[in-house]
């Protein structure tokens, strides 16, 4: 069974223009020790929906239907305390920019030991030990001494290092990283990256990564979701979204990507137009205005189902697949959505 | 590709001319401190000593991390800040000490895209305004033949007349991206330097922008400067690379020869660091992690300023300042241990004091 899974999750936000459906019925499930890598653009809801499984979306404005399934019991309907002790002990997150979610007037050190007080009676002794051996553990050299710095004498890296040891104060089973490397130099992005996986094995917790960035889910995680306008347009394995994507906008995106690793191409290949306004999607498939292979179906909704013959690869497109496997090359053995334009 | 240089093997010297020639440039930020009278307690070398050519209808692409010094060149080169000391020379004129006035016939000449597109535009504009006042200030059009200019210039990087009298506000950043273009294209410059210009925007926009900024430079015959820190969009769309490290450029070559056999460890490291969209590629290499972060611009390590990250650093790194030597085949790079050099006795014959240091 599942660690967490999420079903049928909609979170909508009445503004004064209308309702934005943030999220529309996404399903999708995190398992033991996995790395599920959550890929979309900017406002397609993947920031959203992982917020929501932490309660942070809660507002007078804000409607939330479907299932959020932790260990037996529905998020959802958990009351504040029980959410409070979920949070940070069961399930932790770690955002874009440390230095926005470390507080700039508090020592690391006493923010530290604040998260290990408000979840464990503990003396402040074993307090202080505790974060010390954390500050080891996520690779901050003189732990002892840093312990009575600040927020902003740290480096971006360093202080990312800070909010992961901070996530991890009660050894979660779940981390959720929302771009944790977005706001870093390549260089100290692998460092991140590699510790986030190093940790991973050694305490065998699930992670969620929510990234803009191909790259970084290619290498890290071991199950893709891709979203496009509040909905996961497929899901697969990283083999089976890199070398058999079945959607369209994902053969865009592997597309347009400038790839680092190969010659240049003449032109890169472009998704034209650009996301539709979540307050009045398109009718039927999201993608359908930019997607030139639009047909009649496309009106209605494709639901997110097995279609390439995989049971576990879902997409949410009615092509048949055989026909995907030859719309979707474009030049040699290039993916993408369409050839560009000389 | 135009990357060949006429320089000889080994040399240290550049004897090319270019459209833009930068030579030892150097902008420091005085660190001050003092209750009333401020005095200078330290120095941010951000630029430290830059060569550099950028030949006509070229793309050079700049990378380096944040805080190595790129924007800084890309202001120095427009002289939108003062340069502490150097020379900028464009299409053969100085510069460097050039009062405002006398800069602005030569601003219509270059002109800048800048990295965020909602800072970048001013908020109480309407678009008809902002691309029309460059054409407006160098009194090249007004009235109807300006409002036609504009419109041509809107659909040239597609846009439309309905979006004229719109603000900024109203616009995706990929539009607004466009807009900064159609600003800086006004004047027909021969030089744009675009500053990050697509890292603000989603992969789908990106290669949106980058295939407009490239039919642009056929059009126009544009020379761009290309800074970015995403090395996938540099390989894409440069035909020479500069690699820089706090404040100076460590390697310098054609694209594809940076990218298949880089020099300096740097580049090497930089090219290992980023993750390839590829799980199998990626599963295959062996990555270089660097350790630690980019030291302090106010306080560079000695030498080679790269010594403390080096994987190959020696003795000789934190004594000697290695300097930027050809390695043949336009490809130059400032290090006491290159890495796939094709002429190892090159370095050693134009400098014998070199060759005798232990590998």
């Amino acid at each position: 069974m599942s660690l967490l899974e999420i079903q049928d999750l909609k979170v909508h936000f009445e503004t004064d223009d209308g309702i934005v459906k943030a999220v529309d019925g996404a399903s999708f499930s995190v398992d033991e020790g996995q790395t599920l890598g959550i890929v979309g653009e900017s406002g397609c809801g993947k920031s959203v929906a992982n917020m929501t499984i932490l309660g942070l979306t809660q507002s007078p404005i804000t409607s939330i239907e479907g299932k959020i399934m932790f260990e037996g019991k529905n998020l959802l309907e958990a009351s504040p305390e029980e959410m409070q002790a979920i949070r940070g002990e069961e399930i932790a997150m770690i955002f874009q920019d440390p230095l926005t979610s470390l507080h700039p007037f508090y020592k690391v050190g006493s923010q530290l030991t604040e998260a290990i007080h408000v979840h464990r009676d503990v003396s402040k002794q074993d307090a202080r030990d505790r974060a010390i051996e954390l500050l080891e553990l996520v690779g901050i050299p003189d732990p002892a001494r840093r312990m009575r710095d600040y927020p902003h004498e740290f480096s971006g890296g360093m202080r990312q290092r800070v909010m992961i040891a901070m996530a991890l104060v009660n050894d979660p089973k779940i981390l959720i990283a929302d771009e944790p490397t977005t706001a870093l130099d390549v260089t100290i992005q692998a460092q991140i990256l590699r510790l986030i996986q190093s940790l991973q094995d050694r305490f065998g917790m699930a992670v969620v990564l929510i990234t803009h960035d191909l790259g970084v889910v290619a290498d890290t995680a071991n199950y893709i979701n891709v979203m496009y306008a509040g909905r996961i347009v497929e899901a697969g394995t990283l083999d089976e979204i890199f070398y058999d994507p079945q959607h369209p906008y994902t053969w865009g995106l592997l597309g347009s990507l400038a790839r680092p690793d190969r010659p240049r191409v003449k032109r890169l290949s472009q998704i034209h137009g650009q996301p539709p306004s979540l307050l009045a999607p398109p009718q039927g498939c999201h993608f359908r205005p930019r997607c030139p292979h639009e047909f009649d179906k496309c009106k209605q909704t494709p639901s997110l189902d097995p279609r390439s013959g995989t049971p576990a690869h879902l997409d949410r497109c009615w092509l048949p697949p055989e026909k995907k496997r030859t719309l979707r090359v474009i030049q040699g053995d290039q993916i993408g959505l369409e050839a560009p334009a000389a | 590709m135009n990357g060949a240089t006429p320089a000889t093997e080994g040399t240290t010297v550049k004897e090319e001319h270019g459209l833009l020639e930068i030579r030892d440039l150097e902008k420091h930020f005085p660190i001050k401190s003092g209750v009333l009278i401020d005095h200078e307690v330290g120095r941010v070398r951000a630029v430290d000593g830059v060569d550099l050519t950028v030949k006509e209808g070229e793309t050079l692409g700049l990378v380096g991390e944040s805080g190595c010094g790129k924007s800084t060149l890309c202001r120095t080169v427009l002289q939108l800040t003062p340069p502490t000391s150097g020379s900028v020379k464009f299409d053969g004129e100085e510069l460097v000490g050039r009062s405002a006035k006398a800069m602005r016939p030569l601003r219509r000449e270059m002109q800048m895209i800048f990295q965020d597109p909602y800072a970048s535009l001013n908020p109480r504009q309407r678009v008809g305004q902002i691309v029309g006042t460059p054409l407006r200030i160098h009194g090249l059009a007004s009235g109807e033949s300006l409002k036609r200019q504009v419109n041509e210039l809107l659909e040239r990087v597609g846009l439309g007349p309905e979006h004229y009298n719109r603000f900024p506000h109203e616009f995706s950043g990929g539009q607004r991206q466009r807009i900064g273009i159609a600003r800086a294209l006004a004047l027909r410059p021969k030089l744009i330097i675009a500053d990050e210009p697509v890292s603000a925007l989603d992969v789908s926009i990106q290669a949106q922008i980058i295939n407009l900024l490239e039919d642009l430079q056929d059009e126009f015959k544009l020379t761009y400067v290309f800074v970015a820190h995403d090395l996938g969009v540099i390989r894409h769309v440069s035909d020479r690379i500069a690699v820089m490290y706090l404040g100076k450029i460590v390697e310098l070559g054609p694209a594809e020869r940076v990218y298949a056999n880089p020099i300096h460890p740097y580049t090497l490291s930089l090219l290992s660091a980023l993750p390839i969209p590829d799980p199998r590629a990626n599963a295959e290499r062996e990555q270089i992690i660097l350790e630690g972060d980019l030291p302090s611009p106010a306080n560079p390590p000695e030498a080679c300023r790269f010594h403390t990250r080096c994987p190959y650093a020696t003795e000789i790194c934190s004594q000697e300042e290695p300097m930027l030597i050809h390695h043949g085949n336009g490809h130059w790079a400032a290090c006491h241990h290159p890495l796939n050099r094709e002429h190892p006795d090159a370095v050693a014959e134009a400098l014998p004091e070199l060759g005798k240091q232990p590998a």
